[in-house]
């Protein structure tokens, strides 16, 4: 560990280079996979580490955690249960009033939600729209593949077409569960997350599940910390844009290291809080109370439930 | 660990400790008296944090023993719970890295973590956040998350974190790596504070600015990772040998008048002559 002054610098290493900053003209620009992993990290970070929105004063804000998270979970229940498209859509409308009623910007909570949704759900449901996965009344025919063609063993049906019923199955899942996904959001934006932790665990949540997504918050806090940590690093060493093959070993490299660094880091965070007093059982300032003004809110989010549930089973 | 009045705070004997088979602590004997500033020397890789992590029970000796207050610190004995809520409320350890230390929502919240895990009353925590963010001069971060300040400011809040716990032994590893002057001076006077009100410090560090502020005593860890010296502070200060030998000061070479000479040199005192450069 003695560090060895060098007898000689090398010569390079005493001349001056480069002369003043002049501008090159040429602009540098990020590669994808760059871009992408910081991207994602700052998004994530911004809506999950900005406890702003809980922090206002909205109508989900000012709730009992514990009545919220049971008033949220129910409404959840329901959009499972239901099996027609107008009563979910009917359920998306009171999220998105809930939402608004709590200030919690419309346009994007819904933009990240359709976006997001779509694309990981719409990719696994797109197949069952055709009728060669599962016959139906044909909407619109995309190819005549005529009477008795075959792919192989497996038999053809006559012309390739989108069914009505596969189209309908599909519209429902994505539908069901963006108004999942949007309920969960709405839960985590308007709650502080150690008021949220104290809350799951004030409902009898077992301490071991609770103490894992406490855990797994801290892990990913820390993880997108080091990714953008790194990005900054590479940025302060890099003045050219890489080739794309380069580029994306040094992402793959800098995954794994993170995944190394975190490990350290994590265990230290553990031994921090341990240090501290932690057991597993996690702790918040705030009482938990209830008050009549929670009522009214509460009340809309369970009748709202059982009418989402009644009125599914009245259209049969 | 109810036991009043003993003398010792720790106590060990011949402790190793190996990360897998990489050894960070070859033998150590030592003890720690109640009220004492100890500060532990060594360079980057000596074992000081490895140290630190052991009299705060979180790591345990793979040979050798460990006494607190008079017990038998063992992974068994803070398995029990009473046990290790009394042990955490009397031992407070500030982690070198503070992005390790700082992991609430809130200034405010990281600093109610404590006393609040530690079973105090809700008054009483509030009351005690209140209190460390004042002296601290914290108190415009309150609300703020932790992660975002500066790294003199993110030092600041780990040792609030800890102080409001109140213990009576603080550990601190590296407490000024990367500070500015200000906030060190600030650290020192806490520090020093704090011992005369009867806590106990022990301190690691390779800083010897620091040592010589805060020290009753100092301890030398070598580079071998076992004791390499001991003593008050000018005794293992002006021991050139030892420090030198422990990596703690370097030799270079200066110029006085055209002929060059070396001699072993730190940034703890002038000696005597202007360098060229
Ligand atoms: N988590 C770890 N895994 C493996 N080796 C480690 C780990 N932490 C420390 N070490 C090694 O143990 C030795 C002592 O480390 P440490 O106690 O951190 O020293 P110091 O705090 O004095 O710099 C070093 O050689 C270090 O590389
Ligand atoms: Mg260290």
């Amino acid at each position: 560990m003695t560090a060895e002054a060098p007898t000689s610098l090398p010569a390079w290493m005493l001349e001056t280079e480069g002369g003043g900053i002049a501008p090159s003209g040429r602009r540098r620009r990020r590669g994808a996979a760059e871009r992408t992993l910081d991207g994602v990290a700052r998004a994530l970070e911004r809506s999950l580490f900005s406890e702003e929105l809980a922090a206002r004063a909205g109508t989900l804000q000012e709730m009992d955690p514990r009545l919220k998270t049971v008033c949220l979970a129910v409404l959840l229940l329901a959009a499972l249960l239901v099996r027609h498209l107008p009563v979910l859509a009917a359920m998306y409308a009171l999220v998105l009033v809930l939402a608004w009623a709590s200030l919690v910007p419309l346009g994007r909570f819904a933009g990240r939600v359709w976006l997001f949704v779509p694309l990981f759900t719409g990719l696994i449901v797109l197949p069952s729209i055709f009728n060669l996965f599962r016959p139906g009344d044909p909407l619109l025919v995309l190819w005549h593949f005529g009477e008795g063609a075959s792919l192989g063993p497996w038999q053809l049906p006559a012309e390739l077409a989108v069914t009505r019923q596969g189209l309908q199955g599909a519209l429902l899942l994505v539908t069901r569960t963006a108004v999942s996904v949007s309920l969960v959001v709405l839960l985590v934006l308007t709650t502080r997350w150690s008021v949220l932790m104290g809350a799951l665990r004030a409902l009898r949540l077992p301490r071991v599940f609770v103490l894992v997504l406490a855990m797994t918050y801290r892990y990913i806090h820390l993880l997108l910390g080091l990714v953008t940590e790194m990005h900054l690093a590479r940025l302060s060493r890099t003045a050219t844009r890489l080739p794309a093959r380069r580029e994306r070993r040094l992402a793959a490299a800098g995954i794994g290291t993170v995944l190394e660094k975190s490990q350290v880091l994590g265990t230290e965070i553990h031994e921090a809080m341990i240090s501290r007093g932690y057991s597993g059982e996690p702790l918040t300032l705030s009482t938990f109370s209830l008050r009549p003004a929670d009522l009214p809110p509460a009340a809309l989010m369970l009748l709202s439930a059982a009418a989402a549930w009644g009125g599914d089973r009245l259209l049969g | 660990m109810a036991e009043t009045g003993e003398e010792l705070v720790f106590e060990l004997r011949d402790v190793h400790f190996s990360y897998r088979d990489h050894v960070a602590l070859d033998g150590l004997s030592m003890s720690v008296q109640r009220g004492e500033r100890l500060v532990l020397l060594g360079a980057n890789g000596s074992g000081k944090s490895t140290l630190l992590k052991l009299l705060d029970g979180l790591i345990f000796p793979d040979r050798g023993s460990i006494h607190a207050f008079g017990r038998k610190l063992t992974a068994e004995a803070l398995a029990d719970e009473g046990l290790a809520r009394s042990f955490r409320r009397r031992v407070g350890f500030v982690f070198q890295n503070s992005d390790a230390q700082l992991f609430s929502a809130s200034v405010r919240d990281e600093v109610a973590f404590g006393p609040l895990h530690l079973g105090l009353e809700h008054r009483e925590v509030e009351r005690r956040v209140a209190d460390t963010l004042h002296i601290m001069g914290l108190e415009h971060l309150a609300d703020r998350p932790p992660y975002h300040l500066s790294g003199g400011e993110k030092k600041k809040v780990a040792l609030a974190s800890v102080l409001a716990i109140n213990p009576e032994v603080l550990l601190l590893d590296e407490p000024t790596a990367g500070l500015d002057p200000k906030t060190v001076g600030f650290l020192e006077r806490l520090l020093n504070q704090l011992a005369e009100a009867g806590k106990t410090v022990v301190t690691a560090t390779q800083d010897l600015d620091l040592a010589a502020a805060i020290a009753d005593r100092l301890l030398v860890l070598g580079e071998d990772h076992r004791r390499a010296g001991e003593g008050t502070p000018p005794e293992v200060l002006a021991d050139r040998r030892l420090l030198l030998e422990s990596n703690l000061v370097h030799d270079h070479p200066h110029r006085h008048d055209g002929r060059e000479h070396r001699h072993p040199h730190s940034h703890l005192e002038d000696h005597g002559h202007r360098h060229r450069d």
